[in-house]
């Protein structure tokens, strides 16, 4: 039996091995499906991270690193290159490696941290033929960034997330060129900083409403077709442009990997495709906790980090017996907020809370209301789909409170 | 001189050529792509049709009903996986009912066993998801589905286990006759065999032109799919048609062997200069969704893994086109629905056929039906895997998470027989990258493991052959060789 099993060792993992130990636990293990830890943050080369964080900015490789040296410091135990197959309610976790073969692993409590994956081409239903040439963004940045090679020449990016802008720029450096960034929606999904310094600075043109069509090119791709779409998000025809190019990279979403979830028996949440969670990140499954990306997905690592020592103090509380005082709230969301995370509170204390919103706003109050009456109101000038908000609860506003309402009032 | 060239390696010529392995005769199989089962193989229902469709006393009806019955032993002796799941037509209003009724009759005189017309609350019971409006179904319990490409993979291989020669990337050009045969002429390459078979799909008429039979025309009729993922699979067990009408045989909905749900197909009559336009389109996709939501409920288009389109090649007789204009030389034409499942005995009565034209076929004493599973580490116990990781360390190395495929299996697909030179030919084999993430995560593992086992650099690595590369050179290299 041991204490903690953790699953998946990037920033999410690692942050709550270290909060973990930090809180007593010593019989951790991290395992990790790749051939080192650090999760995605290795193929992210540019900087950004850690500004919250650590105060200063840090490239994706130098943030993970000074989680890794924690790992190491605090003789931290992991296993790489090892493969999660299954998680079973009762807290089994069956693994498989080239050294230990098919194993499993019993443990008193769980911590979820395997990330996401993007959406693929298939989910799109682009018309047209199917050749070489289209990947996802973040395969492509696996291709430049850790195996040294350039998948693309002349490139097209659909959808302006996070990692097709940094792949924008990055394609730039190395050479290629990048014609244009599709957007379905009328704003762009990615954080305001990376449209400035990755494609404004670039020249790299951002067409908003707009999206692929056709695919064109038999063996390598020769070209898209790319169109402005209406209201409803359906392509105009007249609009229909071609654009020749021998690459297109798809930044169309990312989905939290919640397979083994699923299998264990875990509630997800429609919106978010994460774990329905508490204040503490713990699932509906006792002693099995959620956190990072494969909880929902952030745009900034630090939340990342942040989320995650929730979860691995909470672990830790839970494995050495203690609770606190407990109460029984759930959160509501208007729609014009998508959701927030927790979306229950069974423990007073202080809550951090995060959400999302559905599209963009300006001059806006965050009001949260329990039973009809405002118990907390921030406002802000600007709020957008890409860019994560939080609210303080403090734990004297959770006093005989069963419900809050997040609403967002546009002023 | 070879004694038999079997041009094009979809089913058909897989098949054949198995079938010709049997006896002592030297065979060449050649394909103009760079891996096997690449035409209307590739991309087909999978469905073994129990074969009340075709007319009574066609070539089709004959051969259908006679190749599903055999379809079963061939799949478990290739180690390919097979489900018996059955199929239902099914009605939602009169004219579908008397249309039931005659294909009921049909399926009787053409040999189907075990025909049996379901009413409504039978249906339901037996499918709970099929549309409520459904009001009646033809059941044949002894429909089947099979995954076309593995089966066509594992025929072409145990052909090759007993001693058949493959030549990729071999598109034929010309047929000349030479004394005792024929040569077969691509390029600057070229083979010569006493027999020749033409199962070159929708190209089959160029190729019996070749030898100047003109009889037949062969034209594309587009068919476009959507497939879903693994949890969407189980929706219905049986594959759910609609009755055919006036408006065409309709969107089927579909289990496939893998466990994904399989929608489509559309039909679509194109032009014989298309022959190579394998694009899905827009309104194909309309159809598809709206016509699979009217069959059966619950269909989650959200979960689409992939769409793509298949041709099916049309001969202009309406029927099978099985003929051997010239000695030696036999056509197998105008092969489309059912032709997956007449496939084993179109192949038997290609071999009756040659036979019948004097040449010796001389038993093969060595050979062996039996080629090992594709998926055996896949389907292993626990205990049988491990068995196996301790024997090879790379087994225990999984490369495609969606799919949990293995870097062993990988490398054992790659270096077997039809190997697999592209990407697209390792996902058909091992089903890595087939997955959720369609190889979002493993492809630039399965380049690099390719370009190891192959001997080439990264960027010579390709999706499926010809100029389908990955990479086009190493980072700050771009533009250096403009
Ligand atoms: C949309 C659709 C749905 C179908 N559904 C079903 C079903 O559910 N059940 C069923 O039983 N059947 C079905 N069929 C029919 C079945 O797929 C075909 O009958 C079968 O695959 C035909 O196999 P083939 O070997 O004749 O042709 P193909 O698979 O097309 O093979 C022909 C081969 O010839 C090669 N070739 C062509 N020209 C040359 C040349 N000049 N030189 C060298 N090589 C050449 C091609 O590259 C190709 O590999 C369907 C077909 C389609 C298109």
């Amino acid at each position: 039996m041991t204490d903690l099993v953790i699953i998946g060792g990037g920033p999410a993992g690692m942050s709550a091995a270290v909060a973990a130990y930090e809180s007593g636990i010593r019989d951790i293990l991290i395992l990790e499906r790749d051939d080192s830890l650090g999760g995605i943050l290795k193929q992210c080369i540019h900087n950004g991270f850690g500004l919250h964080k650590f105060g200063e900015e840090l490239t994706g490789p130098e943030y993970a690193w000074k989680y890794e040296q924690r790992v190491h410091e605090l003789g931290i135990e992991y296993k790489l290159n090892t493969m999660v197959l299954s998680v079973s309610p009762d807290k089994v976790i069956t693994a498989t490696n080239t050294e230990d073969g098919i194993f499993t692993v019993e443990a008193k409590a769980i911590i979820l941290a395997m990330g996401c994956r993007e959406r693929s081409k298939g989910a799109l239903n682009i018309a047209g033929s199917r050749p070489a040439g289209i990947f996802s963004a973040g395969t492509a940045q696996k291709f430049v960034n850790m195996e040294g090679y350039m998948p693309g020449k002349e490139v097209v990016i659909l959808g302006s997330g996070d990692i097709g802008l940094i792949m924008a720029r990055r394609m730039t450096l190395e050479g290629a060129k990048v014609k244009a960034v599709c957007e379905l929606m009328p704003y762009s999904g990615g954080l305001a900083r990376n449209i400035e310094q990755c494609l404004n600075d670039f020249d790299i043109p951002l067409r908003l409403s707009h999206t692929v069509v056709q695919i064109h090119g038999k063996e390598r791709l020769e070209g898209v077709t790319i169109a402005k779409v209406d209201e409803r998000r359906q392509p105009i025809a007249e609009t229909r442009e071609f654009i020749p190019c021998d690459t297109l990279l798809l930044s169309v979403g990312l989905i939290p990997e919640n397979e083994l979830s699923l299998g264990a028996g875990i509630d997800l949440d429609p919106v978010t495709n994460g774990p329905v969670v508490d204040q503490d990140r713990q699932t509906c499954i006792e002693g099995i906790y959620s956190c990072g990306n494969v909880l929902h997905v952030h745009d900034l690592v630090d939340y990342v980090s942040e989320e995650a020592e929730i979860a691995g103090k909470s672990a830790a509380e839970y494995i050495s017996g203690m609770s606190g005082e407990k109460t029984n709230i759930t959160l509501k969301t208007d729609g014009k907020i998508r959701y927030t995370v927790p979306s229950k509170i069974t423990s007073k204390k202080d809550v951090k809370v995060y959400f999302r919103v559905a599209d963009v706003y300006r001059n806006v109050k965050i009001n949260v209301l329990s039973g009809g009456e405002v118990i907390f109101s921030k406002k802000k000038p600007k709020v957008a789909p890409g860019e994560m908000e939080t609210v303080m609860l403090k734990k004297d506003m959770l006093e005989n409170v069963s419900e809050l309402s997040f609403e967002l009032e546009v002023m | 001189m070879y004694d038999c060239v079997v041009i094009g390696a979809g089913v058909v010529g897989a098949m054949t050529a198995r079938e010709l392995s049997k006896y002592n005769l030297k065979i060449c199989i050649v394909d103009k792509e760079n891996d096997v089962a690449m035409g209307a193989t590739k991309a087909n229902s999978a469905i073994v049709h129990a074969g009340f469709d075709a007319k009574e006393g066609s070539l089709k009806a004959r051969l259908n009903v006679q190749g599903s019955k055999m379809m079963e032993q061939v799949a478990a002796d290739l180690g390919v996986k097979y489900i018996n799941n059955g199929s239902l037509v099914i009605g939602f209003n009169d004219e579908d009912k008397k249309t039931i009724a005659e294909l009921y009759e049909r399926g009787k005189n053409n040999g189907v066993e075990n025909l049996e017309i379901v009413d409504k609350k039978r249906l339901h019971e037996i499918e709970p998801n099929v549309s409520g409006n459904a009001v009646c179904a033809l059941y044949a319990p002894t429909g089947s589905i099979i995954c076309p490409y593995e089966l066509t993979i594992a025929a072409v291989g145990n052909a090759m286990d007993n001693g058949a020669e493959l030549k990729l990337n071999f598109p034929v050009e010309k047929i000349d006759v030479i004394d005792g045969g024929y040569e077969v002429v691509s390029g600057r390459e070229k083979v010569e065999a006493r027999m020749v078979i033409n199962a070159a799909g929708l190209y089959s008429d160029k190729i019996a032109a070749m030898v100047g039979d003109e009889s037949f025309t062969v034209h594309p009729r587009r068919g476009e799919y959507i497939l879903l993922d693994k949890d969407a699979g189980t929706l219905v067990n049986r594959t759910i048609f609609r009755t055919p009408s006036k408006m065409g045989k309709g969107i089927l909905v579909s289990p496939t062997v893998d466990g994904n749900l399989l929608t489509g197909p559309t039909s679509e009559d194109m032009d014989c200069y298309e022959k190579g336009n394998k694009d899905t389109t827009a309104g194909g996709f309309g159809k598809i969704i709206k016509e699979a939501m009217e069959n059966v409920d619950g269909v989650q288009f959200r979960k689409t893994i992939t769409s793509f389109c298949g041709l099916r090649a049309v001969g202009s007789t309406g029927d099978f086109i099985i003929t051997s204009p010239k000695q030696g030389f036999v056509n197998a034409a105008g092969i489309e629905s059912p032709g997956l499942s007449a496939s084993p005995a179109i192949a038997q009565y290609i071999a009756e056929m040659l036979k019948e034209q004097g040449y010796e076929f001389e038993e093969n004493k060595d050979f062996n039906p039996k080629r090992a599973p594709m998926h055996h580490f896949r389907e292993a116990s626990i205990e049988e895997k491990n068995e196996i990781i301790k024997k090879d360390k790379s087994f225990g190395r999984i490369i495609c998470r969606c799919e949990t495929v293995t870097e062993g299996e990988i490398l054992q697909a790659i270096r077997t027989n039809p190997k697999p030179t592209d990407l697209d030919g390792v996902k058909r084999r091992t089903r890595a990258q087939m997955g959720r993430c369609q190889g979002g995560f493993c492809m630039p593992y399965i380049v690099n493991l390719l370009a190891k086992e192959m001997n080439v650099p990264v960027e010579a690595v390709t999706k499926c052959g010809g100029k389908s590369v990955v990479n086009f050179s190493k980072t700050k290299e771009v533009g250096a060789n403009d």
